[in-house]
């Protein structure tokens, strides 16, 4: 322990604890720019700077680990030193930002505004000079990049390089020059980039957001010969709450029903139907290649940006990959058939859309063999934060509104179906109905496999099931899928089933959910707290099992004959492609 | 997005190819290999175009973005080859103040390219220099071995026209 003065007043704090995280332990928020915990400690930003007796200029909290030389030594963290350097910081970023604050997109939610506020900035001009001209890169399908309101903080090049592994975006230049762009600035949607929106996620300014798809919702609504409707993804209720005052893994989903037919759609949905879907097939298809010598591992494709990461930088594993669609398209394929013939509608006169925790999904909309009726299995893709400005935009009052169930039949889920939002969901809810199917479908099979749940990047477990031992590994994080694709490649590991999520921690922890400002992120495990909701409400639901649900019985019976069967390989099931764009 | 890319088509050979290879054998694995190996691949090829830059990536495992990130913060690296004519403007001091800053831009404006470019024919190369010890001679520039002293922008265009025959 060494003894350090904060504002004067004695602490002990363990050795090697930061400077930053000794004065939050201790009721004092330093505030900050590009730290992200763990993931971008490179101290550039200055916002964190504090005085300390005998350091020849002010130090960054944030990256300065306190040693035993630091003994007795005195940190102030509001001396008029410390509050000027961190003013004029900010003055010197507005100097070259377009403060373009009115129409951002991040307007409200933005930590440079959110600091300039805290830390009094009164002239947003008082650095006056040449600026920066960047071009806006709006060539990818889910998102844009805006150089011109970029603060330089690194903080997206971490969460693409170390977090996912992939590393298409960087700087590149240098000194006033610096712009955080592509090799040779090319468009992003040339790259081997994944769409997984983390990027966005860990963004402080508006500089990069996704693609805004709520006018074509807007106009879909409003035109009179358009069907319009909507499926939201088991993460969303987990983060939704959080746009409305909620606390974080509040779980909403009633209200979150209740709000999308107010804004009007012709009918409100669950894509918890299709997640319970996903698993009659993929447990089906597991049991399948399991039994019958297909090729091992299996692993799920679920989530887009995963199966665009194997396309591109693992295509070797293409094989493996389930051939189910995602719970999103097979909801969307239910609906442009099934439904649509039950309802007496030509589907094109359709519009779906689906409120999804990720940005990936803008472009799995418009992957090829995903249009089971003949039109686009999904129309639009919006993201939680989308969402959010709708309810907004319609004055509707979240917090007011009652809890609403979604139309039967595609709107009822089950508990196996609400868990696909955090990593180890699916693989739960697969094994689920796996083991049930496995033991001569036993009513009292097992319902909880706690194993492949918590939000550790890399987890395996091995299960006794009548004479097989399935052996199953559950990654989160495109970086830890990389460490185990590997580890499988090179023989290091046996196992017959992997569960693969582009996002560390799964859906609740998507690129397109609820933004977090990195105050809260270094100090809340979000993967955690959103999972929490999920798990709460597979609990509270009578039906944990995906094959118990009505609604799948329902359309098994009328429509799809069985798993695996000709139709469902028609409606449910899609195929893959080597991609070779730039890496 | 401004696609920057080499404004000569690339012409590796498969001598060069196999040489940068064994660098990257000889360095992979080091810390901080990349600026060794970009650095002999630059002597190799003379310049660093994509195709020789996504070959380090490839063969040393990093992305592309990140050799390309490294390439733009040094000035040592290009990723233009050099023109035929090498044309380098002191941009120190006593040049500076002579007026070299307005040879430079008229340079750049006659003949298209700005600094660590190349015209699209192969022609000229332009950069900017500091001191090269002829201050006397303010502003300077030197086209290959050809010194230019106490230039004015009027005699750009006629020197230019020179060398392109």
């Amino acid at each position: 322990m060494v003894n350090i003065k904060i504002n004067g007043i004695e602490y002990s704090v363990e050795e090697g604890t930061t400077i930053l995280e000794a004065c939050r332990a201790n009721g004092i928020r330093i505030p900050t720019l590009c730290w992200l915990k763990d993931t971008n400690t490179i101290g550039a930003c200055r916002i964190c700077v504090v005085e300390m007796t005998g350091a020849r200029s002010l130090v960054a909290a944030c990256v300065y680990p306190i040693s035993k030389f630091d003994e007795g030594k005195n940190i102030l963290t509001h001396s008029p030193a410390v509050l000027e350097s961190r003013k004029m910081t900010l003055q010197l970023l507005l100097s070259d930002h377009n403060m373009d604050c009115l129409a951002c997109a991040r307007s409200g939610h933005c930590e440079l505004q959110e600091l300039c506020r805290e830390l009094g900035v009164d002239n947003s001009t008082y650095f006056e000079g040449v600026k920066n001209e960047f071009d806006i890169d709006y060539s990818s399908k889910h998102m844009y990049r805006d150089n011109n309101k970029c603060i330089n903080c690194r903080r997206c090049i971490s969460a693409c390089e170390k977090v996912q592994g992939i590393g298409v975006i960087g700087a590149n230049e240098r000194g006033f020059n610096t712009e955080i762009n592509c090799a040779f600035n090319m468009d992003l949607a040339d790259t081997a980039c994944v769409s997984c929106g983390q990027c966005i996620a860990v963004c402080p300014t508006g500089a990069l957001s996704e693609k805004d798809d709520t006018d074509k919702v807007w106009d879909a609504l409003a035109d009179p010969d358009k069907i319009v409707v909507v499926q939201a993804a088991p993460a969303v209720r987990a983060s939704l709450g959080e746009a409305f005052g909620y606390p974080m893994g509040t779980p909403v989903e009633g209200k979150m029903i209740a709000a999308l037919r107010r804004l009007g759609f012709n009918a409100v949905f669950d894509t918890n139907f299709g997640a319970d879907l996903t698993i009659m097939e993929e447990s089906n298809e597991f049991i399948e290649r399991a039994t019958k010598g297909g090729v091992l591992p299996m692993i799920t494709s679920c989530s887009p940006g995963w199966v665009r990461y194997c396309e591109a930088y693992f295509p070797e594993f293409i094989p493996n990959l389930s051939s189910c669609k995602s719970p999103q398209q097979m909801s969307g394929a239910i609906i442009k058939t099934y439904w649509a013939k039950k309802m007496g509608y030509d589907p094109k006169d359709i519009v779906s859309v689906s409120v999804m925790p990720c940005t990936a999904k803008k472009f799995e909309i418009g992957r090829p063999d995903q249009s089971a009726s003949g039109y686009p299995d999904l129309d639009i893709s919006i993201t939680t934060r989308e969402l959010v400005k709708m309810i907004n935009r319609a004055g509707i009052r979240f917090r007011d509104l009652p809890d609403e169930k979604a139309d039967s039949p595609l709107g009822n889920g089950t508990g196996a179906a609400v868990i696909f939002g955090a990593t180890g969901g699916v693989m739960e809810a697969a094994l689920r109905t796996a083991v049930w199917k496995l033991t001569g479908e036993d009513p009292s099979s097992p319902v909880d496999f706690t194993e492949v749940r918590g939000v550790e990047g890399i987890k395996t477990a091995e299960y006794k099931v009548g004479d097989m031992t399935v052996k199953v590994a559950v990654v989160s994080g495109l970086a830890n899928a990389k460490k185990l694709l590997n580890m499988v490649k090179n023989g290091e590991i046996d196992v017959h089933f992997i569960e693969v999520m582009a996002c560390p921690g799964g859906c609740v922890n998507g690129g397109g959910q609820v933004i977090v400002p990195a105050d809260v992120r270094n100090f809340t495990d979000i993967r955690a707290e959103r999972a929490k909701a999920l798990y709460s409400l597979d609990s509270a639901n009578t039906l944990r099992k995906s094959h118990e649900s009505p609604d799948i019985k329902e359309v098994y019976e009328n429509f799809l004959e069985a798993p695996g069967s000709h139709k469902t390989h028609e409606v449910l099931h899609t195929s893959y492609t080597p991609s070779n764009l730039s890496k | 997005m401004a696609f920057k890319k080499s404004v000569v088509a690339f012409a590796g050979t498969p001598e060069q190819e196999a040489k940068l290879k064994a660098v990257i054998d000889a360095e992979k694995g080091h810390k901080g290999a990349l600026m060794p190996v970009l650095q002999q691949a630059q002597e190799i090829y003379g310049y660093l175009p994509i195709e020789v830059q996504t070959m380090i990536a490839e063969e040393m495992g990093i992305p592309l973005e990140k050799v390309y990130g490294v390439v733009t913060f040094y000035s040592q690296f290009t990723i233009n080859p050099k023109g035929k004519y090498k044309i380098s403007v002191c941009l120190g001091t006593a040049c500076y103040v002579k007026g070299s800053g307005d040879v430079y831009n008229k340079l750049s404006e006659s003949l298209g390219i700005k600094g660590g470019e190349l015209t699209s024919d192969g022609l000229f190369s332009l950069e900017a220099c500091r001191c090269i010890g002829a201050c006397g001679l303010a502003p300077v520039m030197t086209i290959n071995d050809d010194v230019y002293g106490r230039l004015t922008v009027d005699e750009i265009d006629g020197i230019l026209a020179k060398y392109r025959g």
